[in-house]
């Protein structure tokens, strides 16, 4: 018998949708039978609680949770989202109700072996309830009480050889599109990179050192799967230099309707015979291909690496072999001065273990950006205050026509002292020995 | 909000241990607090810090970004993790007594 009553939120147990509600309650029931006679090390009936203070707040319009919570673990400044309810007394079982981020691996492959033990740790001390995953790429363990935290964080590190994400003003646990691992797009090891810089710089994702959060992820082409471009201030997406491979005889089985555009993505719907002109050709946003004949041609050098043909045929286009990464630079969600999306400062770097030139450029720019960025500003906020140009010169990369859309419209243009002759030291006599009053 | 009792103050904390009032703070509330953050014994590179923070939020009326605490004291991050184990924010301002972290933790 359920301990709190919620008509609400049974409402959403309807519909085809996997129900979060019905998953809860079925914990919750879970818990109360405890078949395994687990020595649960929070109250059983968190789960109970978490649905009483969901359909309070489902009344009122209002979120329960007190403001902030500061938890944690010795040795980290972050990892761990503390969290109080503000109806204590009602719902004792979330009176503490804290996160707790673990490190995820890189593409989200798991061994149920793995998971089972995970789970086996979190129903012993934490509500059983999850996130699979946060949006930056943790595990979330959603629920546990203070005395807990250190137990957890004993038990991860020394049985699962797991540690916490990331959490606070400081590298948050980076994130990557499956790469490799089962995509014949990927230009990068995305998932390589990202467990290796994880590893690199995990100083910096354990103790808050940055003026603000900062995040990486790694996407293996221009498709971004893992959206770092919008979602992370330093944002890696895989490329190619050389031309796109073709296979002649497949653009012609695609052309005979012998294999279906894009993967049989559009299969749903009747969209006509393919059509190559229409389909890819025309859409090109550089277009810079054509047929000859039965023969499709590509201006390698006019290509801007979009995807589209490639996504579209992708039996017969394949990237090409000289392959490395862009780096985009200051995505940001609107707070404080408006949404941003990643900005090219690098336009191609390889990209091999052990990625020494790249972790030199991150040097430099976490050098500059701790010391220059004002308290809780975005590296996209630091770059829109200093300008992009100064971002160049701190990265020591030269400034290429790729790294704008456009150049300038007004002319308020900044010259170093040294690059005009004469310099800035006039004396207004000598002016005025020219120039009457 | 609780209220612990020490050495004959009482102190009104919030549930995370941090003072609820700056001006609440003396020594005593450092000696209560140690032991749960995991601090032994307190020496002058721990006082340091925790002068220069409570300087610091009487000037400014916030905390300093760390970069500025490490810069002031001369302490590296990594020291002041040794000195203590939370960290600057749970660990050194609680025992300032200066207000609760706050912001996307």
């Amino acid at each position: 018998m359920a301990k709190h009553k919620t008509p609400l939120l049974d409402e959403l147990e309807k519909g085809p949708w996997p129900s979060f509600v019905s998953d809860i309650k079925r914990e919750a029931e879970s818990r109360a039978k405890n078949e395994k006679g687990v020595e649960y090390q929070i109250p059983v009936d968190v789960c109970d609680d978490l649905l009483g203070v969901l359909e309070l707040s489902y009344n009122d319009g209002e979120t329960h949770w007190k403001h902030g919570g500061i938890v944690g673990v010795f040795g980290y400044g972050g990892g761990v989202i503390g969290r109080y309810c503000d109806q204590p007394e009602q719902f004792p079982g979330v009176a503490h109700f804290h996160t707790v981020r673990v490190n995820q691996p890189s593409g989200l492959y798991y061994t149920t072996e793995f998971l089972n033990q995970l789970s086996d740790l979190w129903e012993l001390r934490g509500s059983g309830l999850t996130n699979m995953h946060g949006s930056t790429g943790d595990i979330v363990w959603l629920g546990t009480t203070t005395p807990q935290l250190e137990e957890i964080f004993y038990e991860l590190t020394h049985n699962l050889d797991t540690d916490l994400g990331g959490s606070g003003s400081n590298l948050r646990t980076p994130a990557c599109c499956l790469g490799m691992s089962r995509c014949e797009f990927a230009c990068i090891d995305a998932q390589a990179i990202c467990h290796d810089f994880t590893n690199e710089f995990q100083d910096f994702l354990h103790r808050p050192a940055f003026p603000y959060k900062f995040k990486f992820k790694f996407d293996g082409c221009p498709n971004g799967c893992v959206a770092s471009i919008a979602r992370s201030d330093l944002s890696f997406i895989g490329l190619w230099k050389d031309n796109i491979r073709i296979d002649q005889k497949a653009v012609k089985a695609y052309i005979g309707g012998e294999i279906p555009p894009n993967g049989g993505a559009h299969a749903g719907r009747d969209w006509g015979k393919f059509d190559i002109q229409k389909e890819i050709i025309a859409l090109c946003p550089t277009q810079c291909m054509w047929m000859e004949g039965d023969t499709l041609k590509i201006n390698d050098k006019e290509c801007n690496h979009c995807m589209h043909c490639i996504n579209a045929m992708p039996r017969a286009l394949r990237i090409g072999e000289d392959t490395g990464c862009a780096m985009l630079l200051g995505a940001k969600a609107p707070i404080l001065d408006g949404a941003q999306m990643g900005t090219l400062v690098v336009p191609f770097i390889k990209c091999e273990a052990p990625y020494t030139e790249i972790k030199d450029l991150i040097e430099k720019l976490f050098e500059f950006w701790m010391e220059e960025g004002k308290n809780r500003e975005r590296v996209g906020e630091t770059m829109k205050r200093v300008g992009l140009y100064k971002i160049l010169q701190v990265l020591e990369v030269e400034v290429d026509a790729r790294v704008v859309q456009e150049p300038r419209t007004n002319p308020y243009i900044f010259w170093k002292e040294e690059e005009v002759p004469g310099g800035w030291d006039r004396q207004i006599a000598d002016y005025r020995s020219r120039h009457k009053m | 909000m609780a209220t612990v009792e020490f050495k004959g103050n009482n102190f009104e904390v919030d549930e995370d241990g941090f003072l609820q009032r700056f001006e609440d703070w003396n020594p005593d509330w450092v000696e209560f607090v140690m032991e749960s953050e995991g601090i032994k014994e307190m020496t002058d590179e721990h006082q340091k810090v925790l002068d220069f923070l409570q300087d610091y939020y009487k000037k400014n009326g916030i905390a300093p970004m760390v970069r500025i605490l490490s810069k002031v004291t001369g302490y590296k991050l990594k020291h002041i993790y040794e000195l203590f184990p939370s960290g600057p924010g749970k660990g050194a301002c609680k025992m300032a007594g200066l207000p609760k972290p706050t912001g996307c933790v």
